[in-house]
């Protein structure tokens, strides 16, 4: 049983007696219990788990929580400034970019770092010119091919990262 | 999970000495293979060492151009650096080419190079596999062979390596930087990985304690026009079905200098040396692309499942010179 600290969405965790197998996703949804950030496959390959460590998206499910000393993690409960919903989020309200709902924490997440990864300039493989990312549907499906969607929901969530990834919505 | 003790090495040397002293102890990086491995009962370390801290988080050009690759680089932060993008586009393509977005920001370098199988046979404690569990027998042998090698592979085992960067780094003569207990030494990447002979459980040369620390990719000028060919099941996320890293040089219509390799294919990255041989000084030409790829798979030997890889790998080289030759 180890200690860790961690901030949480803003809230910092000293915790105490942390069994070196949990993982990340175990300790946030059954230590934390922040429950938005679901688990899926538990195997890294379907993204229901995505979260954000020191502000890039990885899988919770894949990860030692003792590996995460000092991080600074964002979950879907964090993505929203008060009641400010995040641009990814409003974007998939509008959109209707979500059926059932599993994977849409996961989903809102991944978008959220990969619109970071295309602002840094970011390549893809379909990427042609990587001085110029430029966000086509293409390169949000490679982008995003590590979130399923069991619903099939995709053309909507397509749609509506297409619009979080507009300028006037830049966070 | 079978219980374990987590450390976070402090430095290279402890690192190298907590293994040494456990003979069940494991390094761990990024953990997108070897978690899901301890949950599935694959892998069953007493002891994890963390050596993601460490400091080998750099990518440099050294003054005589040479690339060197820290082993804890992300495959993200790889696949994106200029360098990488400009003097060897095959190793990015390659690496964007794998995994998804979250694990490329996971998969460090030298994970990726220690990364196994993903035989099903293998992965799945409940069936016979004598990579898993030596001399229990190969389940994959009359069983499901579609992701099967065809080069290589031997009557104990016929697992291909699941890497995408290996491939781009055999073809691109890189070497491993390794620190051991007795020191340091590098091992070209065409000898890291091993064939399985009557030895599947052994993926590489590594002796146990022995830590990856970078990876260094010489000069080659060849390199700046190259690419990674992946074909596979489903467009994206998905291992390869057959797949081609490739270099060309081409001047006055004659080849000056070539580089290949294959993956999915075999048990390690397939350097295709036989088709570099017949193409080095001839004519950038069709008939010459096909006379090579023919050459070099006149070994392969197939699955039931698999038989079709062969003539996929050989449209695929043809398609991929053609390409570099066609932009020279």
């Amino acid at each position: 049983m180890d200690s860790l600290h961690v901030v949480v969405n803003g809230a910092r965790y000293d915790l105490e007696g942390v069994d070196s197998r949990t993982t990340l996703l175990d300790l946030i949804r059954e230590r934390l219990h922040l429950t938005g950030s679901k688990k899926g496959c538990d195997h890294g390959q379907c993204g229901a788990c995505t979260v954000l460590v020191n502000g890039r998206r990885i899988n919770a499910c894949l990860s030692l929580a003792l590996t995460h000393d000092g991080d600074a993690i964002t979950t879907i409960e964090g993505l929203a400034g008060g009641d400010t919903l995040h641009p990814v989020e409003a974007a998939f309200l509008e959109h209707d970019g979500f059926q059932c709902g599993y994977c849409t924490p996961g989903q809102i997440c991944s978008a959220a770092g990969m619109l970071d990864e295309a602002r840094q300039g970011q390549p893809s493989y379909v990427t042609d010119d990587a001085d110029h990312v430029e966000l086509t549907d293409a390169e949000i499906r490679e982008r995003m091919s590590g979130n399923l969607c069991r619903c099939g929901a995709y053309v909507n969530i397509v749609a509506a990262i297409r619009d979080a990834a507009r300028p006037a919505h830049g966070s | 999970m079978k219980p374990f003790v987590y450390e976070r090495a402090r430095d290279a040397a402890q690192a190298v000495a907590a293994l040494v002293a456990d003979p069940d102890a494991v390094f761990l990086g990024g953990g997108t293979n070897l978690v899901d491995h301890m949950r599935l009962g694959v892998a069953s370390p007493d002891r994890v060492v963390d050596v993601t801290r460490l400091p080998f988080d750099r990518i440099e050009q050294l003054a005589d151009g040479r690339v060197c690759i820290g082993a804890n680089v992300r495959n993200s932060e790889l696949a994106a650096h200029r360098l990488i993008r400009t003097r060897y586009p095959m190793l990015s393509q390659a690496l964007l080419a794998g995994a998804s977005g979250q694990l490329r920001n996971m998969a460090t370098t030298a994970g990726n190079l220690m990364q196994r199988t993903r035989c099903v046979y293998f992965q799945n404690v409940t069936t016979p596999c004598n990579k898993r569990q030596p001399g229990s027998g190969c389940s994959a042998i009359g069983g499901y062979t579609r992701y099967h090698a065809i080069l290589g592979a031997s009557e104990h085992c016929i697992a291909v390596h699941p890497s995408d960067m290996a491939v781009a780094m055999s073809a691109l003569d890189a070497r491993v930087v390794v620190l051991g207990p007795s020191g340091e030494r590098r091992i070209p990447l065409v000898d890291f990985h091993r064939l399985p002979g009557d030895e599947p459980e052994r993926d590489t040369v590594l002796r146990h304690g022995e830590l990856i620390t970078a990876v260094e990719l010489p000069a080659l000028p060849v390199a700046a026009h190259s690419l990674y060919r992946k074909v596979r099941d489903r467009r994206s996320f998905a291992f390869a079905l057959v797949s081609v890293a490739a270099a060309l040089d081409v001047r006055g219509g004659t080849i000056a200098d070539v580089r290949i390799a294959f993956g999915g294919v075999a048990h390690k990255p397939w350097r295709a040396t036989r088709a570099e041989e017949i193409l080095r000084g001839t004519d950038a030409t069709p008939e010459q692309f096909e006379r090579a790829a023919d050459t070099e798979l006149a070994a392969a030997r197939s699955q039931p499942g698999n038989a079709f890889k062969v003539k996929m790998l050989r449209n695929t080289l043809v398609a991929a010179l053609q390409e570099l030759a066609g932009a020279a």
